[in-house]
């Protein structure tokens, strides 16, 4: 893999406002949302379901608009309420269910990006996707499709599949959701290497919060609906990190302070939906 | 929350205006005679013939026939249908004895029956019924089988732990798990009834719309075919819609998605 | 554990399929041969039904072993066939572009909606006025009966694809003539082979009845005939005749549909 000699991918999110208006109903699902996300920074997204995280996602990836406000990629407007830049190879996005192709083999899904852009040749391409997945201890899997695959192993692929197309920014929308202990352990390691490999910015959406604070360099906690930040966390643990330091001192006084910021908002969301409810 | 049905969507619009554009290619084609088209009636002398059919008596009284034609054919096909596909999944002795002659049988067009059909049933009203009720059952019994082997085992489970006995299984697991399916096969039955009626109204009915619209056509008279033609599709979807209505009916767990 | 050892070498449910398919012969026979009963008089039994079928002198001139069966069998499938292929590309093609482009779609729908209603075989009266030969028309309206299942089905695949599909292979970079081919056409076909068996179910009654009304020659119009010179065996086996072309079509499309498919032939078999 070539490396880049400056990183790119600085994205600012500047009083971003999202306002879905489905028949009439008005739903505000982002107010003012300012934070920065330096270039070749992971960084980690947390906060109540149906906060409004993955609706920040599509805006940064361009599936969806944005009510007013601006999002910035490398100082460059990517998003406004008067522009939207469509998806593109130089922001990647893993999906929450995973979206491998069911109809393609990992080899034919990890180089659709290459072959489809015409940057590749369809062999050239399927050799670096071997060369990929070697690297990664999944050489014999090549052939197989997806749903023949663990689901832990489906998700490696997706990462390849977005990483083969060297982007700018990774976002993941809870990627690991649903993978046992175990497997995400393994899925912990293995981001830290392709991450350690190349280094770029990640946008990492998650509910759980060891796996916040042992990937990222900084947790982003979002308030309940609409979404704006509440506290962003610094996490200052040395890189490459192992499972053991989950054991530090350190690391458990940062788990308590994102608890803490993350429970109250749960109990907001909790509250706001019995108030729906009622 | 608030739901503001928009009626004037843009895609409404363009539905309007599709069948605006299809009526002014219809009698384009008429009017510059295009090769084989030419034979088509105006619209406006269906619309002609469709007044006139509209206000005569026995214009209504062939919509009565072969209503009660669909609906006895198609409720013996539910009554005999429904349970015997039920048995079929809810006993797999009977499963294996019944399905290699009912899988024999099945594939056989309805209409082919006919002749049998004509041969067997002492009027020809009851073997229009008969045609009819082949056309729905097999389809019913198929959805049935098909609905009840897709009833998950833990919900069986879960009621036997319960304390549930096998007849309550039946009752309370079986039956309402398989209402999907069952409605299922009567909307794709109630598709397959019109065709095979109109087929054995053709063929050898007295009076109904296929009758109504073949005797059109041994007259020569094209408008009154479209208009038959029309009239047979209006009734159709009348009745599907009637399923579905069943339907909600039936399941009100379903409505809530 | 006597019982699962008999499991094993009997196979009971074989048995059963056998027997199922005897008991319901032998009752045939019992009430058109043994008991005779009154509405059953002109109805053949099933051993005369079998005897005309493989007779090398068929009292109607048509069984296993004459040329007029396989005419008969060639002039039915050849139509079905000449139907289905057309419904079938132009159903598919039609479908998959509704479901791709919303503004297509929201000019078609409606028109489907209105015309799908009309029962296929209602047509026959229009299509014999209009349409040169009777031929076309029977084949006209074996296509209609198939086009329209075919449509709705293609068009219920491509509806039924999931949205992060479309989204990540925008993301990966495709065109939209890219998403069609490797998204929106891969992707609805399970629906497209659920939607091409019923449309050959559909297919095969719409033309024994065009061939019964309008056709000459051909599976339908020979079960009518013989109805007519009182060959009731014959009516018969050409029933069962129609019923087994009519299976075989279908598994054809379950094999072309394995083979298409290959993802989920190997997700059945994992």
């Amino acid at each position: 893999m070539t490396t880049h000699d400056k990183i790119e991918g600085a994205i600012s999110i500047r009083k971003v406002t999202k306002i879905y208006d489905p028949e009439g109903a008005r739903v505000m699902a982002m107010k003012d949302c300012s934070f920065e996300m330096g270039a070749g920074e992971f960084t980690i997204i947390v906060g109540p379901s149906g906060c409004g995280k993955t609706t920040l996602l599509n805006a940064i990836a361009g599936f969806d608009t944005i009510t007013s406000g601006e999002i910035l990629l490398d100082g460059d407007t990517i998003s406004s309420s008067l522009k939207q830049i469509k998806p593109n190879v130089d922001r990647m996005v893993v999906f929450q269910n995973g979206a491998l192709f069911p109809w393609k083999t990992v080899i034919e899904n990890i180089t659709y990006g290459p072959v489809v852009q015409d940057r590749m040749k369809k062999s050239a391409a399927a050799e670096l996707a071997k060369g990929m997945l070697h690297q990664v201890g999944l050489g014999e899997i090549g052939d197989k499709y997806p749903e023949e695959l663990s689901s832990g192993v489906q998700r490696r692929v997706e990462i390849l599949r977005a990483l083969i197309n060297q982007p700018k920014v990774v976002m993941l929308d809870e990627p690991f959701r649903g993978l046992d202990a175990v497997a995400k352990t393994v899925m912990h390691e293995f981001l830290m290497e392709v991450f350690c490999a190349s280094p770029r910015t990640m946008f990492f959406i998650t509910h759980d919060l060891d796996e916040a604070i042992f990937l990222g360099h900084k947790v982003v906690i979002m308030t309940t609906r609409p979404a704006q930040v509440k506290k962003i966390v610094p996490v200052a643990l040395p890189w490459p990190r192992e499972h053991h330091i989950m054991n530090s001192r350190e690391y458990l006084e940062l788990k308590q302070e994102v608890l803490e910021a993350v429970h109250e908002e749960a109990k907001k969301a909790f509250e706001a939906g019995e108030r729906e409810l009622a | 929350m608030k739901k503001m049905k928009k009626i004037f969507t843009v895609s409404t619009l363009r539905g309007l205006l599709s069948i605006i554009l299809f009526v002014v290619l219809w009698q384009l084609v008429v009017f510059a005679k295009v090769p084989y088209l030419e034979n088509l009636p105006y619209p406006k002398d269906v619309a002609v013939h469709g007044v006139e059919a509209v206000q005569s008596k026995t214009y209504w009284l062939n919509w009565e026939i072969s209503l009660i034609r669909v609906f006895v054919g198609f409720i013996a096909a539910q009554v005999i249908g429904i349970p015997f596909g039920l048995a079929m999944g809810a006993s797999k002795v009977f499963r294996d004895f019944t399905f290699s002659a009912f899988e024999m049988l099945r594939p056989v067009p309805p209409i082919a029956w006919i002749p049998l059909a004509i041969l067997f049933w002492p009027t020809r009203e009851l073997s229009i019924y008969f045609l009819v009720f082949v056309g729905a059952f097999f389809i019913v019994v198929i959805n049935v089988l098909q609905g009840v082997s897709n009833i998950s085992v833990s919900l069986k489970w879960a009621a036997s732990s319960l304390g549930a006995r096998p007849k309550d299984v039946f009752w309370k697991i079986m039956v309402p798990g398989s209402l999907p399916s069952i409605i299922t096969g009567m909307t794709v039955g109630m598709g397959v009834t019109w065709n095979v009626l109109i087929a054995a109204e053709m063929i050898a009915g007295q009076g109904g719309l296929g009758r109504m619209t073949w005797e059109a056509y041994t007259n020569h008279n094209i408008p009154l075919i479209v208009v038959g033609m029309v009239s047979i599709g209006v009734a159709g979807y009348l009745c599907s819609m009637a399923i579905r209505w069943l339907g909600e009916q039936a399941m009100p767990w379903k409505k809530r998605f | 554990m006597m019982n699962q050892l008999r499991t094993k070498i009997l196979s009971p449910q074989l048995f059963r399929a056998v027997a199922g398919v005897l008991i319901f012969l032998s009752f045939w026979y019992l009430l058109t041969e043994v008991l005779k009963l009154p509405r059953f008089k002109l109805i053949p039994d099933p051993v005369s039904v079998i005897k005309e079928w493989v007779s090398f002198d068929p009292m109607s001139g048509r069984s296993l072993f004459t040329k007029e069966y396989y005419i008969d069998i060639a002039y039915s499938v050849g139509r079905t066939m000449a139907a289905f292929t057309f419904a079938t590309v132009l159903g598919v093609t039609l479908g998959l572009l509704m479901g791709w482009n919303r503004i297509l779609y929201d000019f078609t729908f409606p028109l489907v909606e209105i015309l799908r209603p009309m029962p296929p075989l209602s047509w026959i009266p229009l299509a014999v006025l209009i349409l040169p030969g009777v031929e076309f028309a029977v084949v006209y309206v074996t296509f209609i009966a198939a086009f329209f299942a075919t449509v709705l089905n293609t068009l219920l695949g491509v509806f039924s694809i999931d949205r992060n599909y479309f989204l990540a292979a925008r993301c990966l970079g495709s065109k939209p003539k890219d998403i069609f081919f490797n998204v929106v056409v891969p992707g609805s076909l399970p629906f497209i082979f659920t939607g091409l068996q019923i449309s050959m179910g559909i297919a095969w009654m719409s033309l024994v009845a065009g061939e019964i009304i309008s056709g000459q020659r051909g599976l339908g119009y020979a079960i009518y005939e013989g109805y007519f010179l009182y060959q009731f065996p014959q009516v018969i086996s050409y029933m069962f005749t129609l019923g087994i072309l009519g299976y075989i079509s279908s598994a054809a499309i379950r094999a072309v549909g394995r083979r298409l498919m290959a993802w989920e032939a190997r997700r059945r078999g994992a």
